[in-house]
């Protein structure tokens, strides 16, 4: 699986997160503007701020659910608002609610999610990441059965699947896992950084996951700014 | 592409399959309608037969609006509509698929039942034949025109309400076609070309409501 990531990398050349003079605005109110972000192939972005700082907005400005007031997200080079599908394709993302079907087992949760973002997971692979993130006990209990950490695990595992994506937004990950599950977590955002992807996450406080790129953007001061 | 409409209306109707009793409302609610009626209006056969394709369909029309605000409203609260709108493959073709697993659980039982409700209004096997093709080609477009609605309003606080309101006037042309080429037939005249607009409006709504959901999707959501 990592050797597809590298062919796809060879083939689109150099991955590129750009934001440019990015302004986010939440009922007449400015959140953040001028905000400007650089991530390179191996890049982890750190988001962090405080509460109400703008942290979820701005993940999901980068994966284009909403849509900036100002300035514009670009993937390689391109603006995100043309490429739509092609850009969503390449990136996976958790945000604050979980994505997670009450009434599906963890197991079908995987596969249909998967089949629905468009793609391709064998039977074997989504157990092999319910296996990887702790859940392989749990693989055909019903989604309402499961604790919040195990559906936070849930919704990380579609993650894990989609390891071919080279953008992975993720939204406070690490909120309501415990010691084991962060572990996990941190190890599988060093592979993928190593890999040569590009992970951006939110979070409260700076968490070391090791990555030989690192860019902090903090929000939430009297004007955002990319260190 | 086709692998993700399979996908979407596999999970739609897994999901229904486990929340039995929403569909079972609905078609509870349906049955109930058109049984009232007769209770109203009094029981002379030459009276029901005249309007029971007008009743049957109306009660059509309330079924599938009761039942749109479960359309979309699930996946907002829960997150999966996020999923859906970053997924690789093109939004309207999830739309579709989302629709025609609501036409499935909502419309497709109705057609059904209204076969045997047509003995209540004591209408004969050819018109209560010509009242099921009818629901059979309209009932797709209750769903389609509905998912606009439902998409429309998802964000709103009285939503339920507001699809009502703005999904009724749209349904206004099924409404009169449907009715319309029952009563036809029970005149002896043709039912053809009013079942021939339905299929055509069915299609029609196939093409064109999926776009219009997707943009309203995008927009509630943000």
């Amino acid at each position: 699986m990592r050797d597809s990531v590298r062919s796809w990398l060879d083939a689109m050349g150099a991955l590129l997160l750009e934001a440019v003079a990015l302004e986010c605005t939440r009922r007449e109110r400015v959140i953040f503007s001028r905000l400007a972000l650089r991530a390179e192939p191996g890049t982890l972005v750190q988001v962090v701020g405080p509460n109400g700082s703008g942290k979820t907005s701005l993940l999901r400005l980068l994966c284009g659910l909403s849509l900036p007031s100002h300035g514009e997200v670009r993937w390689c080079g391109q603006n995100i608002r043309t490429m739509k599908e092609d850009y969503w394709r390449q990136l996976a993302y958790v945000g604050h609610l979980d994505g997670v079907k009450d009434d599906l087992t963890a197991f079908e949760n995987l596969r249909l999610s998967a089949a629905i973002a468009g793609r391709r997971a064998s039977a074997a692979e989504a157990r092999a990441a319910l296996l990887a993130i702790g859940l392989d006990g749990c693989t055909d209990s019903f989604a309402r059965h499961l604790s919040q950490g195990q559906r936070r695990r849930l919704a990380l595992a579609r993650v894990i699947l989609s390891r071919q994506t080279p953008l992975w937004l993720l939204d406070e990950p690490f909120s309501a896992l415990d010691a084991g599950g962060v572990a996990v977590l941190r190890t599988c955002i060093a592979e993928h950084l190593a890999a040569g992807c590009i992970v951006v996450m939110t979070a409260h406080a700076e968490l070391p996951v090791t990555a030989r790129r690192t860019t902090t953007v903090t929000l939430g001061g009297p004007e955002a700014e990319a260190a | 592409m086709l692998r993700t409409l399979v996908a979407v209306i596999r999970r739609d109707l897994l999901l229904a399959a486990r929340q039995r009793a929403d569909i079972a409302n609905t078609l509870l609610f349906f049955v109930a309608v058109v049984t009232v009626i007769p209770l109203g209006v009094g029981s002379d056969p030459q009276l029901l037969r005249a309007i029971a394709p007008g009743v049957v369909w109306i009660a059509a029309l309330l079924a599938a609006i009761l039942s749109l605000h479960r359309l979309f409203a699930a996946d907002f609260a829960d997150g999966t509509l996020e999923q859906t709108l970053l997924s690789g493959e093109p939004l309207a073709v999830l739309v579709l698929g989302k629709a025609a697993a609501h036409w499935l659980v909502t419309g497709l039982p109705v057609t059904l039942i209204s076969a045997l409700l047509a003995v209540m209004f004591d209408l004969g096997r050819a018109a209560a034949a010509a009242l099921a093709v009818s629901l059979l080609l309209g009932t797709p477009t209750l769903s389609l025109l509905g998912a606009v609605g439902a998409a429309l309003t998802l964000s709103l606080r009285s939503g339920s309400v507001l699809i009502a309101l703005l999904v009724l006037p749209l349904y206004v042309p099924v409404l009169i076609l449907g009715a319309g080429a029952v009563e036809a037939h029970m005149a002896g005249l043709h039912s053809a070309p009013y079942l021939l607009l339905l299929a055509a409006l069915t299609v029609l709504a196939a093409v064109l409501t999926p776009l219009a959901v997707s943009a309203a999707l995008r927009i509630s959501a943000e």
